[in-house]
């Protein structure tokens, strides 16, 4: 499975793994989609542990997930991203939108 | 200036074939020594320029795609996509960050990813002909054996 959710208490952590490319993105989206709409979390954490490979797509993957925590009223933040994905968000500039824990 | 060797691969515009394309280049590459952030630059530069021929080319068909893969002197590694799909209407603004014609799946980065990734990057296109894309990037000489 791309995408596992644990957590409780609208404290949620979303799991992504394996390559997340164009391919790949459409059934990420929709499965982060289903597990936020079921959750309504206050709180999300993108855990990118898993992720074997990611290109721009992994942007728009992520800015997706932080509108709608944002229009829920939470919070999100993106941890555990491994270097060759941390490259490509840095060079969208996207730590300039979306808080990344260290 | 002739290359000291080449390959070349044509595949259908399949999303599938995106992971097929930037694992067969980094196969190739693989003779040039790189190191793994060398490796996954040319990765995804290539799985940029393949899913922009996959998405914005062929829209509501299937075509070809071709990847043409040298190396020259001095350990240059030179990546040709082209498409005969749509082609681009104005590659600069198709060039500029966050620009995209696709949905909200796409997130308008793909050149300037290719750009940061790679030396060099050129875009050749013609409306209603297709685009070619060539990128290049020289792989650096790593000392073996523990010299110094």
């Amino acid at each position: 499975m791309a995408v596992t959710c644990t957590g409780a208490d609208r404290e949620m952590v979303l799991t992504i793994s394996g390559e997340v490319d164009h391919h790949g993105a459409g059934e990420i989206m929709r499965e982060m989609d289903r597990q936020v709409d079921a959750q309504l979390p206050r709180r999300l954490a993108l855990d990118l542990s898993g992720v074997t490979f990611m290109d721009s797509s992994g942007i728009a993957v992520i800015l997706r997930a932080f509108r709608r925590v944002g229009e829920l009223g939470g919070q999100m933040t993106v941890r555990n991203v491994p270097a060759q994905a941390g490259k490509v968000l840095r060079a969208a500039g996207l730590e300039r939108i979306v808080k990344f824990e260290s | 200036m002739k290359p000291v060797n080449e390959a070349a691969i044509t595949f259908l515009s399949r999303s599938a074939n995106e992971g097929f394309a930037r694992t067969a280049a980094a196969c190739f590459a693989a003779q040039l020594d790189p190191t793994l952030d060398e490796v996954n630059d040319v990765k995804t530069a290539v799985s940029e320029a393949v899913t922009n021929a996959i998405v914005h080319a062929y829209p509501d068909t299937l075509g070809k795609v071709s990847m043409k893969l040298r190396i020259f002197a001095d350990n240059v590694l030179e990546i040709v996509i082209r498409d005969w799909g749509v082609g681009i209407e104005d590659v600069d603004r198709a060039r500029e960050p966050l620009f995209t014609t696709g949905d909200e799946q796409r997130s308008g980065m793909g050149f300037t990813i290719m750009e940061s990734f790679m030396d060099n990057l050129r875009v050749r296109s013609v409306p209603g002909k297709g685009t070619t894309v060539t990128m290049r990037r020289r792989i650096s000489r790593r000392l073996s054996g523990g010299a110094v």
